[in-house]
């Protein structure tokens, strides 16, 4: 066993023990939010990052709606992690999702009902392979806007995929903006999302405003840790983080120094 | 050869320098190019200027026409330096709007002597000497800048916008946004990216996007998709996208979406005239026009986000010509002038006699 500096994500997550489970998010759904000021886009680079630096028998199915394979490849690069080879290596299977568009009112649902065909072949084969799946959806809010606004189509997607956390012990990880629906605007969505959600990762900036050393704060709420008793005890962690190119330093409030 | 060798290592640091070959593209940090907003300072501020493949938003103050600045000087800086524009504005005649173009100011003129001349007597004698010779010249004139100083008040030369590389189109009329997104296609697929050198850039201008004048106005999803499509499309393409938009007019989630696909936003806000306490507050209250927000700054192949020293900024004009962009600066509380000491407390009776006053 290498040594690995877990962080306080990887603990939050549950990522730190990876002797339990070929993939410690095996059948959870993460549901990681964010707004306009504190972009949670790093919470899936890790995940991403982790999956594949520590966990050999995992795989995962990425669909992009927001940024380019360049641009995750870059990135991911930077963190340590060749997205490209692991493309090669068939661990790695991304979705182009940008051009995406449902057509209009005539033939409802059948972009979607492709998309979800396209997921499901994938996930079948990796599950022949005995590969431990990540469904990983980089904005939902995007998703909204592809599906013409259609909140039904897109929460039957998003729960057809939840789905398929039970069926095939995939982990599902999806990314929302909080802030859009604060103001009661089709807020089925992401009430639905948070209800079923397993783990919640809330990323805000810091109340104080934004400054060079710490970037924001992430809350992570666990909903079920342990079954003891048939109780699910929920936990939380605050802690503030930093970004970095090859990683992010996270560290409860006032303990950096 | 070159460019293969800087994608092997990622730890090989990017010299910011203007590239030999087009002098309207600047090397940004991971492997982005940058193109000039048209404003020397607000280059500055965003690190460099626009990225390559980037949209960017611009909040409308909806009271005050302060997005037009920016805009008319990112077209003029396209136009300059000759890259192809695309204008999408709901007025009746778009082309009209590019008589209003700023111009570069002439080189052979006063003017830059003027400004090198003000630059000059603020520095202190005793340290002329390390500044050596002035170098003023690089912004002003000269077709080969990076990034140009813009006079206001001189309209743009009609041969630079009466070539072929200019298209204008209005949205006024038209019903849904698929013409303009045709468009906006068939622009960027022109500029289409490709492995190794960029041969030209192109500039994207779209005024007043949501605007009630457009019959589309009232469908938020068709607008949004909009966006999202250009995106996507700018971001394979040698093409940056700057969007103005009226938030006040669209719903507080419509507004907040758009804000969240932007990957540079800014905002502009005028200040009103006679603000009293924000003249007080403020140095150099007189000479703003209005203040610019930062909210993101593009990030792209990288996870880093952009903090800046500060997010907001006054737009001021410098001789009535030139905008520049500066931080505000709290004025200091002037106990000799300031009223509100002396006259206004009652209980000291003292306050002749010292110099502190509590």
């Amino acid at each position: 066993m290498e040594q690995k500096n877990w962080n306080l994500l990887d603990e939050a997550l549950g990522l730190h023990n990876n002797n339990a489970k070929p993939w410690p998010l095996c059948g959870r759904f993460v549901l990681v939010e964010d707004c306009v000021d504190t972009s949670a886009a790093f919470v899936l680079h890790h995940i991403l990052k982790r999956s594949f630096s520590s966990y050999p028998s995992s795989a995962v199915l990425f669909l992009a709606f927001c940024h380019t394979f360049s641009h995750y490849d870059r990135v991911l690069r930077k963190l340590g992690c060749n997205l490209a080879a692991q493309r090669d290596n068939g661990r790695f299977f991304f979705l182009d999702m940008l051009m995406f568009q449902c057509p209009g009112e005539g033939k409802p649902n059948y972009g979607l009902a492709s998309v979800f065909e396209q997921i499901e072949r994938v996930i079948t084969v990796l599950h022949q392979e005995k590969k431990s799946i990540s469904i990983i959806i980089d904005d939902i809010s995007f998703l909204e806007v592809a599906a013409n606004g259609s909140s039904d189509d897109v929460l039957n997607l998003l729960h057809y995929c939840h789905t398929l956390t039970s069926e095939y012990g995939c982990a599902f990880i999806a990314l929302d903006h909080k802030d859009i629906y604060l103001n009661g605007d089709r807020a089925a969505v992401i009430l639905e999302m948070e209800y079923l959600a397993d783990i919640l990762v809330k990323a805000e900036p810091l109340a104080t405003g934004l400054s060079k050393d710490v970037h924001g704060q992430l809350m992570v709420l666990d909903k079920e840790t342990q079954h003891q008793h048939g109780i699910s005890a929920i936990k939380t962690y605050d802690f503030h983080f930093k970004i970095k190119e090859n990683g992010i330093e996270c560290f409860y409030p006032g303990t950096k120094i | 050869m070159a460019a293969t060798r800087a994608r092997v290592s990622s730890f090989s640091r990017n010299v910011s320098t203007v590239t030999s070959q087009n002098p309207g593209l600047k090397h940004g940090p991971n492997g982005t190019m940058f193109i000039s907003s048209g404003i020397p300072d607000l280059d500055k501020i965003l690190g460099g200027g626009f990225s390559l493949g980037s949209l960017v938003m611009v909040m409308e103050d909806e009271e005050a026409p302060h997005h037009m600045l920016l805009l008319r000087n990112f077209m003029s800086q396209g136009l300059v330096q000759k890259q192809p524009l695309l204008y999408a504005s709901a007025s009746r005649d778009p082309k009209r709007f590019l008589g209003t173009l700023p111009s570069p100011p002439s080189s052979k003129g006063d003017k830059s002597s003027d400004i090198s001349h003000e630059k000059d007597i603020r520095i202190a004698w005793q340290y002329k000497k390390y500044f050596g010779e002035p170098n003023f010249n690089t912004n002003s004139g000269g077709q080969q800048d990076y990034c140009n100083d813009f006079d206001l008040r001189k309209p743009l030369d009609r041969h630079f916008f009466s070539g072929n590389n200019v298209d204008c189109v209005s949205i006024k009329d038209s019903l849904n946004l698929t013409a303009l997104q045709d468009y906006c296609a068939g622009f960027l697929g022109k500029l289409s990216r490709n492995e190794g050198n960029i041969s030209s850039v192109g500039r994207i201008a779209i005024q007043s996007f949501c605007s009630p004048q457009c019959k589309y106005s009232n469908e938020e999803w068709h607008m949004l998709s909009f966006v999202r499509s250009l995106k996507s499309m700018a971001r394979s393409s040698n093409a940056v996208v700057v969007v103005t938009f009226p938030p006040s007019l669209l719903s507080p989630s419509c507004s907040l979406r758009l804000q969240h696909m932007a990957d540079t936003l800014l905002s502009v806000r005028a200040i009103p005239d006679e603000d009293k306490e924000l003249a007080k507050l403020l140095t150099g209250y007189q000479d703003m026009i209005g203040l610019l927000n930062v909210h993101k700054a593009a990030r792209l192949n990288t996870q880093v986000p952009v903090i800046l020293e500060a997010t907001t900024f006054s737009i001021k004009l410098q001789k009535r010509r030139f905008l520049v962009l500066e931080c505000l600066n709290q004025a200091p509380v002037d106990g000799s002038s300031g009223s509100s000491y002396g006259t206004s407390g009652g209980c000291s009776g003292s306050t002749k006699g010292g110099t502190l006053d509590f």
